[in-house]
């Protein structure tokens, strides 16, 4: 392959079989190889969860106490490092170049990189668990994802599989932002300015700013850990004079912003499959872009509304509790663009829209308990509670992940070249739905009477909501294998045929190339008008 | 493998957008690199800042000499202090406040002790650590003497009377009634 060439003949040349994946500088190529890990983490931080439904099950101890810490952590850890945000990473790699009409990524070469650090990380976080089915160590971390010192001072060596797991990761994202902001900034099409940058575009380009500030403290964080552990240094020991708390501090500096690192990606994507699917253009762009500044901005300074517990002086409580209401603001000007965007179109509801539509509910109660939960004197008793747990998986799962799915079911026929069995995906919507509503709704209720989170066990009194939230998580469970099934499927090339536009409604550059798009996309770049 | 993947028409010549890009990606490795530095720079801020507002009961190190002199004693305000001890999880000692509270006038230098034992029949270390509640009135009391923070030894079946001298600075919010000097003694492990 010779991309500095463009020979039009050789346009779909590449190396074959894994040499093609292990050294792929395409930003296709690593886009779906993000896409197809973050598939295969979500299964296993489902699996994970599964088993944390199943010990809940009952009102007895089915797993040992410590391995289910393990099992809660990981799960946590999988699913927001290796999950969501590889897979909304693979869209930015796949859909910005072909977005703003450029032949790739700015720094290909970095971006092989930024993949190739992520499989390895995944493996040392579940690794823990089989050395210790061979008799080594004690077990993966065990924390929570949170990692509070003083525990994760104290804890096994599943705490430092998991430190050095972060490193690679920050490491792969800070790399993946890095290139994000370069290939926004200097390789749009001619007439591509930066307000007329599709909304995805927008929402990554605050993403990556976002990544590039909050992840390295983190790293400092789990550094000065590291050390705690391992070289006697005090900073969060308190027997030296450390300081537990400020860990908490370091982790939401980063924690925070990491939530909307999460779900600006999915905004900035349900603009798009709106208008599609109802037929008119996106309504308030610019409305749309200033607030995804406005959140970005507010995320980083709002880090101690998850530390109201932690004896915190009153006017500091309040201050993190308005500046954290503050952001349902802009938020609210999103939900308001999307339902602008479909308020009297001609829509249609194919799977990709169902997503959307399903995220829209989702996310919203998800924000809506987050407000109960910004009030600091609500907070000291919903604080770690099962209601705590319910919120964020609406605001996570009905977010994130909602929106993954349907861009996932969105841009798969442009990917692959084929449609998806229509069926199947409306029954994967619908069980979702149910399953995942069963399971949460009940939490809620957990949370308010008083069930606390990360207890492998609970009081009688809370068995029956507890069968309820388990047989959901089931449902649920079982409704991703038909996201497996479509993806088998169009990949081995059964459906009909896509076209360049896919779907009816569907604008933008990445719809005007050929679907499956070709190996190299606007190797002359196009003018925008 | 291709090099560089820019090219086509319109395009700025390879080597400009070369320029352009490193230019781009140094600046953003430097933002990294400051926002790394910014982690760790956190730790002396927070430490600062729970001093300045008393955060988390940090009262900050020992005074002078000087600051007794220029005290005025204030009799006609008395603030109860109250004393706590804890032993952590590790340290087989026992410790005890020779008061468990006391009346004090701020701006009155008073002393009190505590009173340490090791039971056990092996020498061990440990280092206290103080606090006060609540944390708006750490920056008011003002330790003379103290034995938090360093690391004390007693031998197997030793008895210590560990001595605090403090005053409560004249300053103190007139809502304060009564504060708790909490001490907490952790055990030391020797790092080899």
């Amino acid at each position: 392959m010779n991309a500095a060439h463009a020979h039009d003949a050789h346009h779909d040349e590449h190396p074959r079989g894994i040499s093609r994946w292990l050294f792929t500088t395409n930003h296709k190529d690593i886009g779906r190889l993000y896409i197809g890990f973050s598939v295969i983490m979500f299964l296993v931080g489902g699996v994970l969860a599964m088993l944390i439904r199943t010990e809940l099950l009952r009102p007895t101890l089915m797993i040992p106490p410590e391995i289910y810490n393990q099992i809660i952590t990981v799960h946590g850890l999988v699913m927001v490092f290796a999950a969501v945000m590889p897979a909304t990473t693979g869209l930015a790699n796949y859909l910005i170049p072909m977005m703003i009409g450029a032949p790739d990524m700015a720094l290909p070469r970095l971006n092989n990189w930024g993949f190739w650090l992520l499989p390895p990380a995944a493996l040392l976080l579940v690794m823990p668990f089989f050395l210790m089915l061979f008799g080594i160590g004690n077990g993966a971390i065990d924390t929570g994802w949170t990692m509070y010192a003083p525990l994760s001072v104290q804890g096994g060596m599943g705490v430092d599989f998991a430190i050095f797991a972060i490193y690679l990761m920050a490491m792969s994202s800070l790399l993946s932002s890095i290139n994000v902001i370069v290939t926004i900034f200097n390789m749009r099409a001619p007439g591509m300015s930066m307000m007329k940058m599709p909304v995805f575009v927008w929402s990554w380009l605050i993403t990556a700013f976002l990544l590039i500030a909050v992840f390295p403290p983190l790293v400092a964080g789990v550094t000065m850990l590291f050390a705690d552990r391992h070289f006697g240094t005090h900073f969060f020991n308190a027997a030296g004079g450390g300081d537990p708390v400020l860990w908490e501090h370091l982790f939401w500096f980063f924690g925070h912003p990491e939530v909307y690192i999460l779900l600006l990606p999915t905004a900035g994507i349900l603009p798009h499959i709106l208008s599609t699917f109802s037929r008119k253009p996106i309504y308030g762009y610019k409305a749309q872009v200033y607030s995804f500044w406005a959140i970005g901005a507010l995320s980083v300074v709002v880090w101690a509304h998850h530390m109201f517990t932690s004896g915190m002086p009153v006017g500091a409580q309040l201050y993190f509790m308005y500046s954290t209401m503050a952001i349902s603001i802009p938020v609210a000007i999103l939900f308001f663009c999307w339902f602008a965007t479909i308020w009297q179109g001609s829509m249609t509801f194919e799977t990709p829209m169902l997503f959307a539509l399903g995220y829209i509910v989702l996310f919203g109660v998800g924000g809506l308990t987050g407000l109960v939960l910004s009030d600091a004197v609500a907070d000291q008793q919903y604080h770690n509670s099962y209601f705590l747990v319910a919120h964020f998986h609406y605001a996570l799962f009905g977010g994130p992940v909602m929106g993954i799915i349907a861009a996932t079911y969105y841009y798969l026929p442009k990917i692959t070249g084929r449609m998806f069995n229509e069926t199947v995906g409306k029954w994967h919507f619908w069980q979702t739905m149910v399953g995942f509503n069963l399971t949460f709704i009940p939490q809620f209720f957990l949370g308010i009477a008083g069930m606390p989170r990360r207890i492998p066990d609970y009081a009688l009194q809370f068995a029956h909501l507890n069968m309820l939230s388990s047989i959901g998580a089931y449902i649920l469970g079982s409704a991703q294998l038909l996201l497996v099934y479509n993806l088998i499927q169009v990949m081995r090339g059964v459906g009909k045929k896509a076209t360049a536009q896919v779907w009816e409604g569907a604008r933008g550059l990445e719809f005007t190339v050929p679907s499956p798009p070709p190996y190299h996309t606007f190797e002359t770049q196009p003018v925008v008008q | 493998m291709a090099g560089r993947t820019v090219s086509g028409g319109d395009a700025p010549a390879p080597e400009a957008t070369g320029g352009r890009h490193r230019r781009l990606t140094i600046i953003l490795v430097l933002v990294v690199l400051g926002f790394f530095g910014f982690g760790f720079a956190l730790v002396p801020l927070y430490n600062t800042f729970c001093k300045l507002t008393g955060l988390n009961g940090k009262t900050g190190g020992p005074v002078g000499a000087s600051a007794v002199a220029a005290l005025k004693p204030n009799d006609s305000r008395t603030v109860k202090v109250g004393f706590t001890s804890t032993v952590m999880p590790g340290l087989n000692w026992t410790f005890k406040p020779l008061h468990e509270h006391m009346m004090v006038h701020p701006g009155t230098v008073t002393s009190t002790s505590y009173l340490v034992s090791n039971p056990s029949d092996h020498p061990e270390t440990g280092q206290a650590i103080m606090s006060v509640v609540p944390g708006r009135a750490a920056r008011y009391f003002k330790k003379l003497q103290c034995f938090c923070f360093h690391q004390e030894t007693l031998k197997a079946g030793q008895f210590r009377n560990m001595k605090l001298v403090y005053f409560i600075s004249s300053g103190i919010p007139k809502d304060i009634s009564s504060i708790i000097v909490s001490y907490a003694f952790f055990p030391v492990k020797k790092h080899t």
